[in-house]
């Protein structure tokens, strides 16, 4: 938590509505993104109940599992969930474009764009993951055979989810976190995970206030929860009862036919209006500029779509139910350099976000009051160009001497502390020495040197490539992580448990 | 009666107390600091009752698809006189799984004094004679030999809190079973590819906990050694998306800590109710203005968290409106831990601050506010 963004939750519970955190949008938005709203049966570990789900606001379609419990009902809801998305994920698979790697010297093809999916809250992430680990090793023959979209589903949940854990993915998107990403409600984030409240924060309705809205949101009655979990009120009240007329209605098709249409009802009014405050909240980000790295993100995004597509393309297996030792480490060097990567992007970005940077010292903005462009330091074996420049600043500077700074202006140019030093009224001076990005001979390229008068922020978050880790191979794994693996490719095997009808209790 | 104890029933009003159990105890280690709460509970008030009478009803429904659940996968695990449930165990702890075992049904109807008495003898029996001849328990194993295994179902454990005893009924209780007792845990929440929800995993560790506690007791109360109860729970949970039963082990030494000292706190009540007015009065049948006006006097300590444990906490969280702790621990800490949010807007706006000590904090605002307003665009 920083001084800022808590400084801006404060100023939301003094002004009655959340307060913006950032100026621009940090997520890709789709045209069409895939808003699913999940619902789940208490107590079981990954039972549907309903779902909601569509790319328009218009166009939700209603999937309902009458009997959460039985076994094949849930493969049959999965069947249902994939016959709407596995379309969708398939229609961003039209055009491609050829991407050079590696200097050059390779050519790949890229999707040109990638399928989104919104879920509510992080708890509908877990559940299109346990959903995903429940349908992906399921066999389409043997005993319990399973229709062929349904295993073929679960791995792409299990990519979505996978692909959400990476900071910066927009893939899979919690529209409570996007939201909180961008506004500061005056409640605390335990009670931002409720969308109707957070919404309520963000935009009030009418002439009410952010707390008056969020309040009224709590009530179950009045806004039922953004699921997974249910109310446990309209679970003993409506739902159980709807569900034992379903299930007393066994062989009577007309009867059997009002119980369904009963459940069906009672779970839309409980799925309609998180389905609205989704398009909402999706209005609400809409209205965002796009950051400037918004887009070279959604490429890595569609990159890993593309590579997910081929894999499964070329009958390549499930996604293991844990990864081995090197694989884990992998991942989290990964996601640990996505997550470093996609701090100092959203900085670069946003000067609000950078603001945060400038509060702990690590950026400051100043104005150029002095500029040497034409200094050549002739110390060494050959002169190169070192222009310096020297900022005013009212921001706390922290950075050392000798600190390698860098301008989101000018990226390309790095900057060496030479001077701090403080000046009255709580100002600093800074000089900076400059090289790079001024041309090749001993005289800058008009414009490549900041002029006095700019007023430009440094900062010691770099954009620069830092390489990856190298890792062992599997059959290297140090004993330390408990050695080599066993041949036997226990992980990789589809599950083997052959469990009876779930249908009891 | 003592004193104290006079005191709480006044506060309690005209109702006897509400009886503790696992949950309403492992629920106590949660906000430690919160004297309303340790007061309340102390007294055993039905915070439930009084939250309801003062307009800020609790919001702590439970599923009945999820107690059925429950009590289903229960069932299941129990079934055959334990015979599923004791291999699972003894191959979790590592041992030989015994031929046979004895089972114990300590569960009835008779009260719960007699329950706790017979509980109590046959788990001290367990210790060290022949295992228990069930001369009550018509479903006790005769074939139990001295070293065979035994397995108590329900049995009921006391445990003084706030002075007074509180019963506890654990699922299972194994004894000699790699020499020592263990407490047998059955939740009904899966364990999926070896990991199970942590929230729904802490909160059995510390339930757990308060049982293995209440069996330390009575075994110390007998004059053998506690230490003969394992700290390692055995926790029983459906493995993946099936009903198969898998046996996990947890360490709960640390959630023994933390009930041990919130217990030896409510057990000084006497001192938390000297800073308590001597009129302060919580009882559920008052006129509702006047509860509030009570419960205002006794000083609460809200916190976010409280929300998921506390049946009181939305109306301590409407008497917080504008703290900065409603809005979280970490925000109130990046606000140089400043109480009050008009304070904290207006040492941002530039005000001094009153108390010296804040200078570092209000210079830290005023800087925040400025570089706000700078990257906003808007007026400072």
């Amino acid at each position: 938590m920083s001084t800022l963004r808590a400084l801006a939750a404060a100023q939301a519970v003094a002004a009655g509505v959340a307060q913006p955190v950032a100026t621009v949008r940090h997520l890709h938005l789709a045209t069409r993104p895939l808003v699913l709203v999940p619902l789940a049966l208490a107590g079981e570990a990954n039972a549907p109940l309903a779902a909601m789900v569509g790319s328009a606001p218009g166009q939700g379609r209603l999937l309902v599992v009458p009997q959460p419990r039985n076994r094949d009902q849930r493969f049959a809801f999965a069947a249902e969930l994939a016959a709407v998305a596995l379309p969708y994920f398939d229609g961003y698979r039209a055009g491609t474009e050829t991407i050079t790697v590696d200097r050059g010297r390779e050519v790949r093809q890229r999707y040109l764009d990638a399928p989104q999916v919104l879920v509510p809250n992080p708890a509908g992430v877990t559940f299109l993951r346990l959903l995903g680990r429940a349908t992906r090793f399921r066999r389409v023959d043997g005993d319990y055979p399973v229709p062929p979209q349904v295993p073929l589903l679960g791995r792409w949940l299990t990519f979505l989810t996978e692909r959400a854990e990476r900071p910066g993915s927009s893939m899979l998107v919690a529209m409570t976190q996007a939201l909180t990403l961008h506004w500061a409600t005056g409640q605390s984030a335990v009670e931002d995970l409720h969308l109707p409240a957070l919404l309520g924060w963000i935009a009030p309705p009418g002439r009410m206030s952010g707390a008056e809205a969020a309040a009224l949101a709590e009530d179950p009655a009045v806004c039922p929860p953004a699921g997974p979990a249910t109310d446990p009120e309209f679970d003993n009240r409506l739902l159980a009862p709807a569900i034992e007329a379903y299930a007393a209605a066994g062989d009577d098709e007309a009867a059997r036919a009002e119980a369904y249409a009963e459940l069906e009802r009672l779970l839309r009014d409980q799925l309609t209006p998180t389905w609205e405050l989704m398009w909402r909240g999706v209005g609400l980000l809409r209205a965002l500029p796009p950051g400037a790295r918004v887009a070279g993100r959604w490429e890595g995004d569609r990159d890993a779509f593309t590579a997910h597509a081929e894999h499964v393309d070329g009958g390549g297996a499930p996604q293991p139910r844990r990864d081995g030792a090197v694989a884990a480490a992998a991942r989290l060097h990964r996601l640990e350099r996505a997550a470093a990567s996609y701090a100092v992007q959203r900085a670069y970005d946003d000067p609000l976000v950078m603001a945060e940077h400038r509060l702990t010292g690590e950026a400051f903005v100043g104005e150029v009051v002095l500029a040497d462009p034409a200094r050549v330091d002739d110390s060494g074996k050959r002169p190169v160009l070192r222009p310096r420049i020297q900022l005013v600043t009212t921001d706390p500077v922290l950075v050392p001497v000798g600190a390698a700074l860098s301008s989101p202006a000018r990226s390309g140019q790095k900057a060496r502390v030479v001077f701090v030093t403080p000046v009255a009224d709580g100002k600093t001076e800074v000089v900076l020495e400059l090289s790079g990005g001024m041309g090749r001979g001993l005289t800058a390229t008009p414009g490549s040197v900041p002029e006095v008068g700019e007023r430009l922020c440094y900062t010691t978050l770099s954009e620069a490539y830092v390489p990856g880790g190298t890792f062992p191979t599997v059959e290297e794994t140090p004993w330390t992580h408990g050695g080599p693996p066993t041949p036997v490719s226990a992980v990789d095997m589809p599950d083997p448990d052959p469990a009876p009808d779930e249908e009891w209790a | 009666m003592t004193s104290s104890e006079q005191r709480l029933a006044t506060i309690r009003g005209d109702t006897p107390p509400r009886r503790h159990n696992a949950r309403t105890i492992a629920a106590l280690t949660g906000n430690p600091g919160c004297t309303r709460r340790a007061v309340l509970d102390g007294a055993g008030v039905d915070k439930p009752l009084l939250a309801e009478r003062i307009g800020f009803p609790a919001r702590f429904g439970q599923s009945r698809f999820a107690i059925t659940r429950g009590n289903v996968f229960e069932a299941q695990v129990k079934a055959d006189g334990g015979a599923e449930l004791l291999r699972l165990v003894a191959e979790r702890l590592g041992v030989p799984v015994p031929a046979a075992a004895s089972w114990t049904d300590l569960g009835g109807r008779d009260d719960v004094t007699g329950r706790e008495e017979r509980s109590a003898a046959l788990l001290t029996a367990a210790l060290t004679g022949p295992a228990p001849t069930g001369t009550e328990t018509p479903q006790a194993d005769p074939a139990g030999g001295t070293d065979a295994a035994a397995l108590f179902d329900h049995p009921l454990l006391g445990l003084d809190v706030a002075g007074r005893r509180v019963y506890l009924e654990p699922d299972l209780v194994a004894a000699r079973l790699g020499g020592r007792f263990h407490v047998v845990e059955v939740k009904s929440f899966a364990v999926i590819d070896g990991q199970a929800d942590p929230a729904k995993l802490a909160a059995a560790a510390v339930q757990s906990a308060v049982y293995v506690l209440a069996l330390r007791e009575l075994l110390a109360a007998g004059g053998h050694d506690p230490r003969l109860v394992s700290h390692e729970v055995v926790l029983v949970c459906p493995a993946d998306f099936t009903n198969r039963p898998v046996a996990h082990l947890i360490d709960v030494r640390k959630q023994l800590l933390v009930v041990r000292r919130q217990l030896d706190r409510m057990d000084q009540l006497d001192v938390l109710l000297t800073g308590v007015p001597a009129d302060f009065t919580a009882d559920p049948a008052d006129d509702a203005t006047a509860l509030v006006d009570s419960l205002a006097r006794v000083r609460a300590n809200y916190a976010p968290d409280c929300l998921a444990s506390c049946e009181l906490a939305y109306f301590c969280r409407h008497e917080a409106g504008g703290q900065t702790g409603t809005l979280g621990r970490p925000v109130r800490e990046a606000l140089g831990g400043i109480d009050d949010i008009d304070e904290v807007l207006a040492l941002a706006g530039g005000d001094h601050p009153a108390d010296p000590e804040r200078a570092e904090a209000a210079a830290l605002l005023r800087t925040a506010a400025r570089l706000r307003a700078d990257a906003l665009g808007t007026p400072a």
